[in-house]
């Protein structure tokens, strides 16, 4: 594997422009001054109750992401080509849905294999011919981003389903506002906290045309069980909006009301933080005591806008994540901006072979896994790991894909030992609403901590850090 | 708003106010107990602490005898009593998680940290007197800066109100239920008795309310049975009193029924309850008997709860 490129030092060339002052400020100041400041920081984090749990650790039932003090740097130049990048992907994300779901012009041309889709358990056959508001479908996505070297910006991932992880961004910000104010004053870091009212405009604007000159919106929510669920009560609070679970809601006449002391109120948007799968037991899992009953025929009858749509998991799914060049060369004829990591299906008898070969060098992801849960990253695993991994791979090839394993770049981190590179990568979001397409200038940025790791992921010991777009 | 939330809220309120009155009545039982046998006589104490937590019967499917370890641990720290102060604590953080938009900062930060303490400090109990009693502090100071915090930052609406219901309404069945148990040593007849003993008892009852001090700016005399009866049921000035309580809960529910246009079953029982208490004498109470009218004040008061939450909370 090849060196990582560090965001801020480039062996052998002067430091990157935009960690100038960031450098010059972390000479000047002590590191016990800047243990103190991380110290002070989880404290923060523990006294807001800014906690995710960890299914199946029971000791740990809710847990403090790891938080790093050194901010993460982008140039406003290389936001630019960032912010296009991620709006043609994501209005290519919201066509390929719409046609999915209607005239699937994408199959006809032969593009996609039409079993990817109607054998794929996150298409839903109950959206076919079903219009959504605007045509929108994945009002909120959160991209995946990782880079490799100083030009090139890669998509790892789309996640067009319930992307969690927004409220760190704004959180991480408030946290080092307060602890680094200095800091700041030496650079021009474009603000985050216009994401609530932003994502509160894009909410609105979708509202079902049944609905008044005042939509009403909620957060649904799985509950405080769920692993996201400060993030939810967190974003209800700062849209003033009503955190909702599905025993406050209920549908009568093909609309959805909400059980207030007042009496029963409606609803028009529902931001819903809980799977397909669980949305309404009548249609879905009849098990899920989550959902609403009777909440898929409002949404048939159009009375109801969820967000994001039903079924939009087919457009992040990790099979079909290998032919979005195509999708996005397809509908908007224009060259992707956002490259793809190179992927092999290995549905497909060839690049299953190619996989098979070389699985020590590889990357390989469950299709429909998530959370960095059952991927085998092939250097850093055993020979055991890998052969259990290659039967696995022969009994469902059409379950993964394989990728080469990036050198993702690094960033300086605090650690044990002082500060070190360690690999991070980028999730921005994106809001699609019936007008615009809106992003607010940051993300966030996850951190694997231990040395050398590439796994990023929250529930694997990967933490986060602000993410600053310098605005020049 | 959402009834669930309101619920929440109401819930979140008796919790924290239920696990200031069970660190009350530890303490005041600690110092009654601590008194030599001639001043208390041979009542077991802490069989009566049982009582007012209202925890009597479940106490003893698991312990044999009321030794003072044994309440302590079962009244305040123990997974198994629904309400001991651990397990108020407990389920006021999982209320205030999902009210957290509710909340202002202010009260979640104070549970927060209160639930945070009484794990990390207090997650094995306590060892001694001295830490008893800086536990017991620290449960009373929680409440305080609960209930402040609530006061001085919520809007003046709907939620405010309805945990302001929950709270009233966890106080006045508190202070009733040690009228229940403690009834006898307040009854006039029992007058001529006067000794140290009843003196200690009357203490005591004022401690687990707050109101000795109280006491003696009201009626400006030394202890007498009745007037503690008259001041903890019938005088509206001491908060604790069953008739203050009322007024309370009178005030909160009318302002939810202005707020959202309408009267209930809620305004209409409230308000039957604090017009008995504003027409009551000690004197009839006394003679109609004091045990009576406690029990029939308790079942009144569980029976507003019952129609809040039918009307409002589900």
């Amino acid at each position: 594997m090849a060196v990582a490129f560090d965001e801020m030092n480039v062996p052998g060339a002067d430091l990157r422009p935009a960690y100038r002052e960031l450098s010059r400020w972390l000479k000047e100041t002590p590191p016990d001054a800047l243990e103190y400041r991380r110290q002070e920081a989880e404290l923060l984090f523990r006294r807001i109750g800014i906690t995710f749990a960890v299914y199946g650790d029971a000791e740990a039932q809710e847990r403090l992401i790891p938080f790093d003090v050194i901010p993460r740097i982008i140039s406003a130049k290389e936001w630019a080509v960032l912010e296009r990048g991620l709006k043609q992907r994501v209005r290519a994300l919201n066509m390929f849905l719409r046609d999915i779901y209607h005239g699937r012009d994408i199959l006809r041309a032969n593009i996609i294999p039409d079993d990817l889709i109607f054998q794929n358990p996150v298409f839903r056959p109950e959206m076919n011919g079903q219009d959504v508001p605007h045509d929108v479908y994945v009002h909120i996505a959160g991209i995946d981003i990782v880079r490799t070297d100083a030009d090139n910006f890669i998509v790892l991932e789309d996640n067009a389903r319930t992307p969690s992880g927004v409220s760190y961004m704004l959180e991480n910000r408030e946290i080092m506002m307060r602890l680094f104010p200095d800091l700041f004053a030496r650079h021009r870091v474009a603000p985050v906290e216009r994401y609530p009212d932003a994502l509160l405009s894009t909410l609105r604007s979708v509202a079902p045309l049944s609905a008044s000159a005042e939509p009403t919106v909620a957060l649904m929510t799985p509950g405080v069980y769920n692993s996201a669920y400060y993030e939810h009560s967190f974003l209800a609070d700062k849209l003033g909006i009503e955190l909702v679970e599905g025993r406050d809601l209920i549908v009568k006449s093909d609309e959805v009301f909400m059980r207030t002391t007042e009496g029963l109120k409606r609803v028009d948007v529902i931001y819903r933080r809980v799977d397909d799968d669980f949305l309404d037991p009548l249609t879905f899992r009849p098990d899920s005591a989550l959902g609403v009953p009777g909440l898929m025929s409002a949404y048939a009858a159009g009375n109801v806008t969820l967000a994001n749509a039903v079924g939009t998991g087919i457009a992040d799914d990790k099979a079909i994540y290998s032919y979005m060049p195509e999708v996005v060369k397809f509908y908007l004829g224009e060259e992707p901006i956002l490259k793809n990591v190179p992927t092999w299906r290995c549905r497909e008898p060839k690049d299953l072979s190619y996989v098979l070969d070389n699985l020590g060098d590889l990357v390989v992801k469950e299709v429909h896994g998530s959370g960095g849960y059952g991927m085998l990253i092939g250097p850093a695993a055993t020979k055991a790991t890998i052969e259990a991994f290659r039967d696995k791979l022969k009994r469902e090839p059409e379950g993964f894909i394989a990728q080469p394993t990036l050198a993702l770049s690094t960033c300086p981190t605090c650690t044990a030992s002082g500060l070190a590179p360690r690999h991070v990568d980028l999730r921005p979001f994106v809001l699609t609403g019936s007008q615009q397409v809106t992003i607010v200038p940051g993300g966030l940025t996850r951190v694997a901590l231990k040395e050398g790791s590439l796994v990023v992921n929250s529930s694997q010991g990967g933490g986060t850090k602000d993410t600053w777009i310098l605005d020049e | 708003m959402l009834s669930r939330t309101a619920e929440n809220l109401y819930w979140l309120a008796r919790y924290v106010e239920r696990a200031e009155y069970i660190a009350r009545t530890i303490d005041a039982t600690l110092r009654v107990t601590a008194l030599p046998a001639a001043y208390i006589g041979k009542t077991n104490e802490w069989e009566s602490a049982l009582l007012t937590a209202g925890v009597s019967a479940s106490f003893y499917e698991s312990y044999q005898e009321a030794t003072e370890q044994n309440v302590v641990e079962y009244l305040a720290f123990s997974p198994s009593n629904p309400s001991s102060i651990k397990n108020c604590i407990e389920a006021a953080r999982l209320n205030s998680r999902s009210v957290r938009t509710a909340l202002t900062s202010e009260m979640w930060d104070t549970i927060n940290s209160a639930w945070i303490e009484l794990q990390e400090v207090w997650g094995k109990g306590t060892s001694s007197r001295e830490e008893l009693a800086k536990f017991l502090r620290f449960v009373q100071e929680t409440s305080l800066r609960f209930d402040g915090s609530a006061y001085r930052t919520m809007l003046r609406n709907d939620a405010y109100w309805f945990s302001r219901l929950g709270l009233h309404l966890e106080r006045a069945d508190n202070t009733a239920r040690i009228l229940d148990v403690k009834y006898h040593v307040l009854l006039p007849e029992e007058e001529h008795v006067g000794g140290p003993l009843d003196y200690y008892q009357w203490t005591s009852i004022l401690r687990s309310v707050s109101a000795l001090t109280a006491y003696h700016w009201v009626y400006r005399e030394t202890l007498k049975p009745w007037l503690i009866a008259d001041l903890l049921i019938l005088n509206d000035t001491l908060p604790r009193s069953l008739a203050s309580c009322y007024s309370n809960l009178v005030r909160n529910l009318d302002q939810i029924g202005v707020a959202y246009g309408r009267q209930g079953a809620s305004q209409r029982h409230a308000r039957g309850v604090r017009n008995r208490l504003e027409h009551s004498h000690m004197d009839d109470i006394f003679q109609h008997g004091v045990h009576e009218f406690i029990q029939e004040f308790i079942s009144d008061n569980a029976r507003l709860g019952e129609i809040i939450t039918k009307q409002y909370l589900i």
